[in-house]
């Protein structure tokens, strides 16, 4: 009876919602029907079950969100220079910013991932790829900031990147556009043969997490577009999509799609590491720019590293295969067990699954059809597990919910299909709003997946949310997984232009997350302990000052002496000891952003005075009660002034 | 005799526990600060119950022109009072010792809580004294000069004991691990009294 009354009611809803605007039916009833907002309704004052870490794209930072409520925490500067934080303004996070091309303060992010221990996340960082000037970031899932970049050399278009083996032995790079490799001046029509992709497998410090190319695979000159580890049975391998293997170099478009079949290169990295280990490899002059931030100095370092260990295919036979995949597979997808390598191709309506038991008994076998610069090419029907009808045009990329099933955005056909592994039938269909990219289970891509929530993340908006004139932020979308359909909960605006995202659950790092720095910890060269040591030094034309923060006042707050022509550097030390209370510094004329410094840390900015006069400096964080007053002055004399450096506070 | 004895003894030794245990705690907390400023009061000194708590609630207090809480070479108490208590402890185990031996009547065990009621009585006086003027002498420069409806300076003296509305604050005063032994020690010390008596009276 009840269940009728409730039938009756929808009905009416519905009949209520169709006399209206036509546009809101599907939405009203859909929540009317589910509760939806009720499933993303996070309280005041309560917390979100995940964290998600959407990459920026041409942002080239990262962002953090709460899931299910879709909040934004925080935007992590990582490849961009981002003024809110002075990240790549201030003295000490400039090298974090170096490449072998010189300061590059922007790089377009597309793929994070969340370190691994056995095949399931461990929360302790998070990775990302910067395409454009080829770079890999670690983040500190204890600090939420970006402790480390290392550039990749022979590299372009660093688009396969940045996945993590099953116990981050290695963070893996491979390259979307081929380049002569080495770097040298001929006609770009000599691309075939000549231009050349490498995937490079950089080791990750287990203690530290510190990045170190350990080799590079010199691969024939196709396009590496997306890969990812092994797990569980086919640990110790790493595949990577492959487009262009018509090697093209102009009008890709249509001539990088000619072949009926690309490949999927299986790589063997163990055995490879075991030839590199035993002295195998050839050592390659290259110039990359090794960038490291110290949490006890809060200084970055940079370092030019001048060498590489490179190798061909051909040097460690067995360890590379061919697998044939159709229609310029895209996304290139591991299903928890490690049994299935999903191809998406996404010029077809079809995904093709490969079998990794398959594989191993083809090679072993040796049923190969043919080679290509070297490397075995295995029969597409020997490998092939089975192939998703699904109805869908354009797949992408695909993830688990560790139930044994798959999800797989079509681009094309603007929506999300859930099928199962192994009979390959088709669950389930959901559209997205609209043109969707890649899509995130929290923890889909490794052995144990959190099988909750599901996020599109969606390449185009229009109508979505109110209109902002022509740029509009892209949308992601949340779907509750946990039944056998698939509901669409909500909408979310996300910053830049999200290609991958990670998600892991709230615990696995909320009581690690730093609240202060130690200041007796803080071992920067200008650092003060205490504010009674602030003072000002020159040292000819260079001026330091060492400047406190504590609420409410800097210490100096007035500051005579300075000259035109001086370059003065203010070190700001933020002596709060209390969670949550930053201090800034910003000064009136300065060519450059304010420093925001947490508590125990200290930030160095560099101001060239350009006029005479009184000029202020404030704090521009709200710290306080009494934050309009955290204010100084600087009085600049003209450049043969013999006026002597002075300071006070409270004279 | 010998079962009030022991009570006597392990009674005068909760005493010892003051060394180890804050005898008090005040904690403040406020909307902003979700997880509570607290204090830790030592017979030896005050402690953050987080590691900048006394920091951070010295930073907020220099607002209203409250000194800084005392380090324990600034106040005679941190010295004398461990001394008492040490003094207390070892008289107490001593009379403990000579009941058990029979040489003094339980009529002692009465006469060390006596006079450890009235120390202590004058402790607690001492500290609600401190209390006072720690949070009525402020200075005159204050940043923040709050009055009360009435027109006199605002008092920011946390209670002596419960909870106390401090601006945006709530202030909560209690007995910790210390304390709570402390009074223990002192109930029985007590009972070794009664218990003492009834031996005696039984036996005679």
């Amino acid at each position: 009876m009840k269940k009728l009354k409730l039938g009756l009611l929808g009905v009416a809803a519905l009949l209520f919602a169709s006399c209206g605007n036509q546009k809101n039916k599907k939405e009203s009833s859909g929540a009317l029907t589910s509760g939806a907002a009720e499933k993303v309704y996070v309280a005041p004052g309560e917390q979100d079950d995940y964290y998600a870490f959407m990459s920026g794209g041409y942002s080239g930072n990262v962002t953090v969100y709460g899931l299910p409520s879709g909040r934004l925490f925080k935007e992590i500067p990582v490849f961009s220079q981002f003024p809110t934080s002075g990240y790549g303004y201030s003295e000490e996070t400039k090298p974090m910013l170096n490449t072998s091309f010189g300061f590059v303060p922007w790089d377009d992010a597309h793929h994070p991932d969340i370190s691994q221990t056995k095949g399931e996340l461990d929360g302790r960082w998070l990775f990302i790829n910067g395409n454009n000037t080829p770079r890999i970031a670690r983040i500190s899932l204890e600090t939420f900031e970006t402790e480390e970049i290392i550039e990749v050399p022979n590299s372009a278009g660093n688009h396969s990147s940045s996945f993590v083996t099953e116990n981050t032995e290695y963070v893996v790079a491979g390259t979307r556009f081929s380049v002569p490799i080495p770097q040298r001046d001929i006609p770009i029509s000599e691309y075939k043969g000549n231009f050349k992709g490498s995937v490079s497998f950089i080791s990750v410090d287990p203690e530290h997490g510190h990045m170190d190319i350990k080799f590079q695979l010199i691969m024939p000159g196709f396009n590496y577009d997306l890969s990812h580890p092994g797990r569980n049975k086919s640990h110790g391998w790493f595949f990577f999509t492959t487009y262009n293997t018509e090697e093209a170099h102009t009008l890709q478009e249509v001539n990088a799609s000619q072949n009926d079949k690309d490949f999927i290169a299986a790589v063997n990295w163990k055995k490879i590491e075991e030839y590199v280990e035993n002295g195998g490899g050839t050592k390659m002059p290259v110039e990359y720019a090794h960038n490291i931030y110290n949490e006890k100095t809060h200084t970055a370092t940079s370092e030019i590293k001048k060498e590489v260990i490179t190798l061909n295919p051909a040097d460690v036979p067995g360890a590379i295969y061919l697998l044939p995949t159709p229609k310029s597979p895209h996304g290139c997808d591991v299903d928890p067990t490690g049994q299935y390598i999903i191809g998406n191709g996404k010029l077809s309506a079809d995904v093709t699954v490969h079998s990794f038991d398959n594989m191993i008994a083809a090679i072993e076998a040796e049923k190969f059809d043919g080679e290509a610069y070297g490397i075995p090419i295995l029969n597409f029907e020997d490998v092939m597990a089975g192939t998703v009808k699904s109805g869908g045009l354009g797949p992408l990329h695909t993830e688990f919910d560790g139930k044994g099933n798959a999800y797989t955005t079509f681009f094309i056909s603007s929506e999300v299909v859930k099928w199962k592994l192994g009979t390959w039938e088709v669950i389930d269909r959901k559209p997205c709003y609209y043109s969707v990219g890649h899509l995130m289970i929290p923890g889909g891509n490794s052995r144990e997946p959190f099988g909750k929530y599901m996020v599109a993340l969606n390449k185009i908006t229009k109508d979505r949310y109110l209109p902002t004139g022509p740029e509009m932020e892209h949308s992601a979308q949340l779907y509750d997984i946990s039944g056998e359909k698939m509901e669409l909960l909500s909408d979310f605006p996300t910053h830049g232009e999200p290609h991958y995202a990670a998600g892991c659950p709230a615990d696995l790092l909320r009581e690690n997350s730093k609240k202060i720095y130690r200041i007796d910890e803080n071992e920067h060269p200008y650092a003060i302990n205490d504010p009674s040591e602030a003072r000002v030094e020159r040292d000819g034309k260079e001026v330091h000052v060492y400047l406190s923060t504590i609420r409410s006042h800097f210490t100096p707050d007035n500051i005579e002496g300075i000259k035109l022509g001086d370059k003065v550097y203010f070190h700001v030390t933020n002596h709060e000891q209390d969670f949550d209370v930053p201090h800034g510094f910003a000064m009136m004329g300065q060519n450059n952003a304010e420093l925001l410094v947490m508590p125990g840390q200290t930030k160095s900015s560099l101001w060239e005075p350009k006029k005479i006069g009184v000029y202020p400096f404030y704090c521009t964080d709200f710290c306080s009660a009494l934050h309009q007053e955290m204010q100084g002055y600087i009085r600049v004399s003209p450049a043969d002034s013999d006026l002597e450096l002075s300071w006070s506070l409270g004279d | 005799m010998k079962k009030a004895s022991i009570i006597m003894i392990i009674g005068s030794l909760c005493l010892l526990s003051l060394f180890a245990f804050p005898m008090w705690n005040i904690q403040l907390g406020a909307p902003q600060y979700p997880e509570p400023l607290g204090i830790d009061i030592y017979i030896t000194g005050l402690e953050g119950e987080n590691e900048f708590d006394i920091q951070n609630i010295d930073g907020l207090n220099h607002y209203i022109g409250m000194k800084t809480l005392p380090k324990p070479d600034e106040m005679w108490e941190f010295t004398v009072f461990p001394i008492v208590t040490l003094s207390m402890s070892i008289l107490g185990v001593l009379i403990g010792v000579l009941g058990y031996l029979k040489k003094l009547t339980p009529n002692y065990f009465l006469i060390w809580f006596i006079l450890m009621s009235i120390l202590g009585v004058l402790g607690v006086y001492d500290f609600s004294q401190w209390l006072i003027e720690y949070g009525t002498d402020l200075d005159p420069n204050a940043i923040m000069k709050l009055v009360n409806p009435d027109g006199t300076p605002m008092k920011y003296n946390p209670p002596l004991i419960g909870h106390k509305k401090l601006l945006n604050f709530d202030a909560y005063s209690y007995p910790k691990l210390g304390g709570i032994l402390l009074w223990v020690g002192m109930m029985l010390t007590v009972t070794a009294f009664f218990v003492g008596k009834k031996a005696v009276k039984t036996r005679n």
